[in-house]
């Protein structure tokens, strides 16, 4: 490998962490989320209902999600410190998940009793 | 090898793991101590790129859990999505299948700009822009598919943002309040894609030496698929 290549590969690898990954890898990624859109359609399609339903949907979600932010975000090669710094905060989102569930339960039996159903 | 030898090199590569592990968590101790240069490692766009996307995570967030407190809270039907977003092909009524043609394009854009990523840091000008191009279609024909069902919606349906004839009125909110403002994304995406391909096929980033700008995109890109992945699970699906 002749000097100049491998200044700029190494100028490449110091910017962007080395993101040199066979296109394969890519390709069987795009493979998998195909595959688990399609398990999340027939979710619907196969009308799964209640609990069953609300698992698959969220497992599929999940397991899409993590594959995007790990392989096409490069998440999966970054360094702990921005892994961290980018993954941690949403989950303080689950805190203003349970509280909103509360609150709707709340305003839920409020309409009920006082307004008689209605809005 | 004797078993001895193989149990040696079992352990050795045990105790690589964990320095391996530890040395993670120092680096991390060491970067964040690094007062104002937590991120000197990463390319200063790609750690903007994150801190951005981490802000717009918290605003799609928002709105997920008001769409969440207001279909929990509604005391009238949530009109049923399967039959809502069917559409009739060949006199059949297939349920959801616009939106799921949808997923299936932004998921394809998805993975042409992960090759055009890649293409771009081998230093392949015409793919990379021929893939970052490629994104950019299916963006677009993502936009033109969600403009036809927000149109069949308005005019066939007649749900509105303050009202809706199929149940709770709070469905028209949530739906043209997540999907306008995911769609505005879209948008957005498909012009800075094409102004960074055009970059690219002008040789701009040859002339740098740098092809950060395409993975930076790449970055914003993938979130709009990321977010569209649970809107699809959470409003569509649920």
């Amino acid at each position: 490998m002749d000097q100049e290549t491998s200044s700029v590969e190494q100028k490449a690898a110091v910017h962007g962490n080395g993101q040199h990954h066979p296109i394969g890898l890519y390709l069987k990624v795009w493979g998998y989320l195909f595959v688990l859109s399609t398990l999340s359609y027939m979710v619907d399609y196969f009308h799964f209902h209640g609990i069953v339903r609300w698992t698959l949907i969220v497992t599929f979600m999940l397991l899409k999600a993590g594959l995007i932010i790990s392989i096409f975000m490069h998440m999966a090669w970054e360094r702990l410190s921005l892994m961290y710094a980018i993954l941690v905060p949403p989950l303080v989102l689950l805190v203003l998940v349970c509280i909103m569930t509360i609150e709707s339960d709340y305003t839920f039996w409020t309409r009920m009793i006082f307004f008689g159903g209605g809005g | 090898m004797t078993q001895g030898d193989t149990i040696m090199s079992q352990l050795t590569l045990e105790r690589e793991e964990h320095v391996n592990a530890a040395q993670g968590l120092r680096d991390l101790a060491a970067d964040w101590s690094a007062d104002q240069e937590v991120f000197r490692h990463t390319h200063w766009g790609k750690a903007m790129m994150w801190i951005f996307l981490l802000s717009d995570t918290f605003i799609f967030s928002c709105f997920l859990t008001s769409y969440m407190t207001m279909r929990a809270s509604a005391t009238l039907p949530w009109p049923n999505t399967a039959e809502v977003f069917a559409l009739e092909i060949g006199g059949q009524s297939i349920p959801l299948v616009l939106i799921a043609l949808m997923t299936f394009v932004l998921i394809s854009s998805s993975g042409t700009m992960a090759m055009a990523v890649n293409f771009g840091y081998r230093r392949d000008r015409k793919k990379t822009a021929a893939l970052m191009l490629a994104t950019a279609l299916f963006g677009a024909t993502f936009v033109g598919m969600q403009a036809f069902e927000w149109t069949k919606l308005i005019v066939e349906e007649g749900v509105r943002p303050w009202g809706n004839p199929l149940g709770a009125p709070q469905f028209g909110a949530s739906f043209f309040m997540i999907t306008g403002f995911h769609g505005l994304h879209v948008t957005c995406g498909v012009i800075m894609l094409l102004i960074v391909a055009s970059l690219v096929l002008r040789g701009h980033f040859d002339r740098k030496g740098d092809y950060s700008a395409v993975e930076i995109a790449g970055l914003y890109w993938h979130f709009v698929d990321l977010v569209w992945v649970f809107i699809f699970a959470f409003f569509y699906l649920w």
